[in-house]
């Protein structure tokens, strides 16, 4: 989450959900919140029965909107231009949080004169690279006072605190990943400021003159909603903003899934912090996370480019040692607590390796893999294509149904020696090999496939220990209820035993390369069922000291972690969630037997902090911005940060406290520093580091757009990832030829009836009877211009592939008019699969039509938007399939290349 | 004839009239469909919890709505109904009527006033809900303590900016939507004169010391004489679920035969606990508790949305003077009952019994008179 990350200094929701009860105006945008967080929501009808206002804005009226005050209809992928306007509204009128905006943000700071904003590069910024199709970062970067004059000539060394400064590399690593728990290094925090905010190369000034163009009549024509409506949302927000009032936002996965979704999140952030929302109680960016224990997996994750605490993985050439690596991730000179980062690095490979990490090999630094590239899933997946990926462990994920372009994930499969697959059901993955869609259409044979698979029955939720780590950043503890049925086994018994079984084999070996495994510490305790105690494990994670008095003892905070080898702690941030050998995840004191922010009600990172950046919800003295938003203040008698929370901010700070200049680390964060991650202390409007794709959100039309960028003759994100490949063609955007092909706009989405790729929901027949049939929505309209029956069939043909859907004619889609044109979105669940044994319900699989195209930051798919035509009847099925897919490829005349020009600036033939 | 009279129609307390004595008070349930997010939870958590079997597998095209009505293998029932501004425009209007009739007011049109709201009019000023409406609001469970508990918006607001936003938030309060999704969870309403219990010669059905109607599954026999007894339409006898081309399966299902409908969670009632459905709902649309609550808490909504400007709001149940006595599930409808596939005016089918006995009783007297005349005539 590096919208968030670059923004504020962590990755996770700003706040915790109850906290949206205290909100005057909920904007939910980018979320079906009702749909797929039902229980969450109900903090967003209690703040509705208080009177708040609740907005829902979203291509489709759903079960969200049906209970909003007002929903909005947007185009699909618009959304920056939508929210930049309402920032170029508020800073033209000053209705924005100024004293916030001047104490709090970088909206004062002077950024570096070589800096070029895409109102002068036709929707480039300075420093993008054409040949490598990424950027040089280091034109964003701040101003800085070294070279004397206050000129703002650079002195060449700010913003290169890590040896990774070009965009390409950031994103080879989706380095925007490891922003979860701290921002962006810098050098050091030496700035320059302009407290007027007046200076024309400062962030707020370089912010009005960015968004400039983004006005109502552009929202209007680009966005689809009237202007009406839009007034209605600046209406609700300024009014429900400022010393008295709070605005929360709310988004999710209809924000993440774009080739710039880090830059939706980044727009919003930008709107919270000039209207002052972020650390206040009703305020902040809810970021809504996809399953139960999402924000857990990239805590201690489960991506490539990460280790736990939000620590990058080391880059095979750049971090060839501890030191380069420990640079990469802080500089000391910079603020804050991420300077500390060798002490948090040093605990993991201590609770790791255990003693033989030590001093003399770099605490066993060389026993971590390292990374060459981008391996996010996709990449894998083209791996396996290749044949250089040979074995593949399915843990509850369904990437026959539920990954991007389907079929890639199916061929890719077959390409395999092994695959392993843990899940509840035998799902499409674990049967494509006999009764995938390729079976069906002969392009694979299962006689031709040497993939062993290999289906190992998984223990459910209810049937394991452990701790989920939910959107808010709250691990709660999960009590086992039952004992898995026949050979079902947890994930943690299974690890266990894979690593005990290898361990084993290797024993005798004097190979180094075996070192790492056999040097790991490896020895959790086991019950009668040989099931490893949860409970050690958390406390691994925990951390403990190792010497002196209080050797064996749980470490109560990560501020307590020692960068000598003599503490020992999995993930840092998780650290205290077992402080006095009390496992806090498993408390549950009932609300009303404690205070409204619940803290014994399980345990948050960091340091069991439910709002985050808490320190703004006080003005720069330390009071209150008023009585009825007062959440942490500083009490002059006591010389110390009070209030409903822990403070977010060191305890006995002073608020008018201020550091010599050059000051790093915790004792550079000034008195009115509240975030306290960031290299500055200040909340980012402007980003002169941590996103790949630019300093500010701009406007970019998907991948696959029917509609010319109306800002830029810049069409499309010139930093996304693009995949060439004959598997993975593009539709044409805008007016090029071939675009009329595929005319509408898909959309997919989930419903409260299932769960994702449909392994929890469609075995089951109490879920399965509430959807029993993959559908399709589209407007009346829509239905009338292509002779559609409710109720009846149609056949859906992206580029990719054609897949058949009942029919939903329902009024809750709503065709925009784009420039004068009508335009229809239709919109697709994607929970149903082809295969699969013994599901209740089945059928086509919605993402099979998306093609692989990613966000530069997070490597993550453009799947809220494609291209597709739609036409009445079902599918042909066998051969007969494949030659539907290639007549419409043929007559749109895709090539490789078609869409993936990424420079298309001032050639209107490109774009 | 009072006895009778109490039994069969009017206001009465059910419990004490199937012979419990000293019962608790009456349980029910009160339904806010304006709160509802139709995620159907309390569908799934009361097929869970009664272990009902799987109803049928097709998709009807009816908006979100696939499970079509209530059943013997489905006790609770979300309906999903999309509405375009016009439709809108008479729901609220028809409930400005109705909500200005009050008791006394004649059903010049539409259904007859399910229950008195008692609202002076619409009351201008207040628009945003005050420390006393927060405290009034349905008892949700959730804390009511914290920042924005206490709006000093409203009538008494001296600031002349929060005077302006309450007069901006009155100007969109209550704005006609182009559109709108109704979005509501039906059940059985455990009618204080419930024709289903009148009818069933087995004793399968009756009334629980909590005013509740149960069916015993291991009694009753399958007649299904209580089926079109009810005025509803809610209790059916169980059949094999159908498949997605609306085929039966062929696998046998539980209690096949029986007429099968809510109990209101009789077992969960009986240890104290919630109903499944309302435990599981989310946002505390099904409320369930005594139903002398649950009927105020209905009509303290409605009047907070009229306020709002929500005209449409009515309740629908509950009145002791309609058709079954008033119901024990009680609804806050945004439209006419019939919107909702529910019946504008119910009424028990057995209300008449008492008149047709009398009616029988008489013709019976007038037979055996007019026959004595005959035979005393004949004779004379």
């Amino acid at each position: 989450m590096p919208g968030l990350g670059a923004s504020f200094g962590r990755g996770g929701a700003t706040q915790f959900v109850q906290d949206m009860a205290n909100a005057d105006c909920i904007i939910i945008q980018g979320s079906n919140m009702a749909e797929c967080h039902p229980v969450a929501y109900q903090w967003v009808t209690e703040a509705k029965l208080r009177g708040a206002r609740v907005l829902h804005i979203d291509p489709r009226f759903t079960r969200t909107s049906a209970t909003a005050d007002r929903h909005v209809p947007l185009r699909v992928g618009s959304d920056v231009i939508f929210l930049g306007a309402i920032i170029n509204y508020v800073l033209t009128h000053e209705l924005y949080f100024a004293e916030y905006v001047r104490a709090f943000t970088n909206g004062p700071t002077l950024i570096n004169e070589d800096y070029a904003d895409t109102e002068d590069l036709d929707g480039l910024f300075s420093g993008y690279d054409p040949e490598r199709g990424a950027y040089d970062l280091k034109s964003w970067a701040y101003a800085t006072a070294d070279d004397g004059d206050g000129d703002g000539d650079t002195d060449g060394k700010v913003g290169e605190a890590g040896a990774e400064e070009h965009g390409v590399e950031k994103r080879e690593a989706a380095a925007g990943d490891q922003h979860g728990s701290g921002g962006p290094a810098l050098e050091h925090a030496r700035v320059l400021r302009d407290d007027t905010m007046t200076d024309p190369r400062c962030v707020l000034q370089i912010l009005r003159r960015h968004y400039s163009r983004y006005t109502p009549e552009m929202v209007e024509q680009a966005c689809g909603v009237s202007a009406e409506d839009f007034a209605y949302v600046v209406d609700s927000l300024v009014t429900n903003s400022g010393r008295d009032r709070t605005t929360c936002f709310a988004y999710a996965v209809g924000w993440t899934q774009h080739t710039l979704g880090a830059q939706f999140i980044r727009t919003a952030s930008i709107l919270q912090l000039l209207m002052g929302n972020i650390g206040r109680p009703g305020g902040g960016i809810m970021a809504l996370r996809g399953h139960a224990s999402i924000q857990g997996s990239t805590d201690i994750p489960t991506l490539f480019n990460l280790l736990p605490g939000y620590l990058p993985m080391p880059y095979a050439g750049r971090h060839d040692t501890f030191e380069h690596y420990l640079t990469s991730i802080a500089s000391k000179q910079q603020k804050g607590f991420w300077v500390n980062a060798d002490a948090y690095a040093i605990n993991l490979l201590k609770a790791w390796w255990g003693d033989a990490a030590t001093a003399d090999n770099s605490w066993a630094f060389d026993y971590l893999p390292r990374i060459n590239g981008s391996h996010n899933t996709y990449a894998t997946v083209m791996g396996m294509l290749e044949d250089t990926v040979e074995g593949y462990f399915l843990l509850g994920q369904n990437p026959a149904v539920g990954s991007s372009n389907g079929r890639m994930q199916r061929m890719g499969m077959a390409h395999l020696k092994w695959l392993v697959v843990r899940d509840l059901q035998l799902i499409e993955s674990a049967t494509f090999w006999k009764d995938g869609p390729e079976i069906a259409t002969g392009e694979l044979r299962t006689e031709d496939i040497g993939t062993e698979v290999f289906f190992l029955p998984a223990a459910s939720y209810a049937e394991k220990e452990g701790t989920f780590t939910q959107t808010q950043r709250l691990l709660q503890w999960r009590h086992k209820a039952v004992a898995p049925p026949g050979q079902s086994r947890s994930e943690l018994h299974f690890f266990h035993e894979l690593g005990k079984k290898i361990r084993a084999r290797l024993a005798d070996s004097t190979d180094p390369r075996d070192r790492p495994l056999l040097d790991l510490t490896w020895d959790y305790p086991e019950d009668e069922h040989g099931d490893p105690d949860a409970h050690a494990v958390l406390q691994e994670i925990n951390g403990r000291y190792l010497t002196g008095d209080k050797a064996g003892e749980l470490l109560p905070a990560f501020v307590e972690m020692k960068a000598d080898g003599s503490t020992s702690g999995g993930c840092w941030i998780y650290t205290g969630v077992y402080a006095g050998g009390v496992n806090r995840a498993a408390s549950r004191k009932p609300d009303a037997e404690q205070s409204w922010v619940s803290p014994e009600w399980g345990w948050a990172w960091p340091a069991n902090r439910r709002i985050l950046y808490n320190r703004a919800s006080a003005d720069p003295e330390g009071r209150p911005w008023s009585e009825r938003k007062a959440y942490v203040w500083w009490d002059a008698d006591k010389a110390s940060w009070v209030g409903h929370d822990v403070p977010d901010f060191p305890v006995t700070k002073d608020p008018a406290y201020r550091p010599e200049p050059g000051t790093g680390g915790v004792a550079g964060l000034a008195g009115d520093d509240p975030f306290i991650m960031q290299a500055d202390g200040k909340g980012w409007l402007f980003a002169p580091k941590g996103m790949v794709d630019g300093p500010l959100p701009t406007h970019y039309e998907p991948q696959e757009s029917p509609v010319v960028n109306p800002l830029y003759g810049q069409q499309a994100n010139p930093a996304r990832m693009v995949y060439k490949r004959k598997d993975n063609l593009s539709a044409p955007s805008g007016t090029r030829p071939g675009a009329d092909v595929y005319p509408y706009v898909a959309t997919t989405y989930r419903l409260t009836e299932h769960h994702t790729a449909g392994g929890m929901s469609r075995w089951l027949p109490y879920l399965a009877e509430l959807q029993p049939a993959f559908f399709c929505e589209v407007s009346p309209e829509l239905a009338a211009e292509r002779g559609l029956e409710n109720g009846g069939w149609a056949t859906i043909i992206s580029p990719r592939a054609a897949v058949e859907a009942r029919v939903l004619v329902t009024e809750r889609m709503t065709p925009m008019t784009i420039s004068g044109r009508q335009l229809h979105q239709i919109g697709l669940p994607y929970h149903w699969g082809v295969g699969g044994s013994d599901a209740v319900v089945s059928g086509d699989s919605a993402n099979d039509l998306l093609g692989v195209t990613l966000d530069p930051n997070v490597a993550i798919q453009e799947s809220k938007a494609s291209s597709c035509d739609i036409r009445a009847g079902r599918r042909p099925t066998g051969e007969a399939l494949l030659r539907l897919i290639n007549e419409y490829q043929s007559r749109a005349g895709l090539t490789v290349e078609t869409g993936n020009t990424l420079l298309t600036g001032g050639d209107e033939a490109d774009r | 004839m009072s006895l009778w009279r109490n039994q069969l129609h009017g206001p009465t307390d059910p419990a004490k009239d199937a012979g419990w004595e000293d019962p608790p008070p009456r349980k029910g349930f009160f339904t806010d469909t304006s709160i509802c997010i139709g995620c159907k939870a309390c569908e799934v958590a009361c097929k869970e919890w009664n272990q009902l079997p799987m109803d049928h597998l097709g998709m009807t095209g009816d908006s979100y709505d696939n499970t079509s009505a209530l059943g013997a293998s489905t006790w609770r029932h979300v309906a999903f109904v999309e509405q375009d501004a016009e439709r809108v425009e008479q729901a609220r209007e028809s409930g400005r009527l109705l909500a200005e009739e009050g008791p006394a007011g004649g059903p010049a049109t539409g259904p007859r006033t399910p229950v008195a709201l008692g609202l002076p009019s619409l009351r201008p000023g207040l628009h945003r809900i005050t420390e006393q409406d927060v405290s009034r609001a349905p008892a949700t469970g959730l804390p009511l303590t914290g920042p924005g508990t206490h709006v000093d918006i409203g009538p008494e607001a001296t600031d002349l900016e929060a005077a302006e936003m309450a007069a901006r938030q009155a100007a969109v309060d209550g704005t006609l939507p182009d559109f709108r999704w109704l979005i509501a969870s039906d059940v059985c309403k455990h009618c204080t004169h419930a024709g289903c219990l009148d009818v069933c010669p087995t004793g399968a059905l009756f009334r629980t010391e909590f005013g509740t109607v149960v069916v015993q599954a291991d009694v009753c026999n399958g007649c299904g004489y209580c089926v079109p007894a009810c005025p509803f339409g809610v209790i059916e006898r169980r059949d094999r679920p159908t498949d997605a081309n609306g085929e039966r399966l062929k696998t046998a299902v539980k209690n096949e035969g029986v007429a099968q409908k809510c109990t209101l969670c009789y077992d969960r009632l009986e240890i104290g606990a919630k109903p499944a459905c309302a435990q599981a709902c989310p946002t505390t649309s099904i409320q369930f508790g005594d139903l002398s609550e649950m009927r105020q808490r209905a009509e303290e909504r409605v009047e907070a949305l009229h306020t709002k400007g929500f005209t449409e709001a009515r309740v629908y149940g509950g009145d002791e003077l309609d058709g079954v006595g008033g119901t024990g599930s009680v609804f806050l409808l945004l439209d006419e009952p019939e919107v909702y596939g529910l019946p504008p005016d119910p009424r028990v089918t057995t209300a008449d019994l008492p008149d047709i006995f009398r009616k029988a009783g008489f013709a019976a007297g007038s037979m055996l008179v007019g026959a004595a005349i005959a035979f005393l005539g004949a004779r004379s």
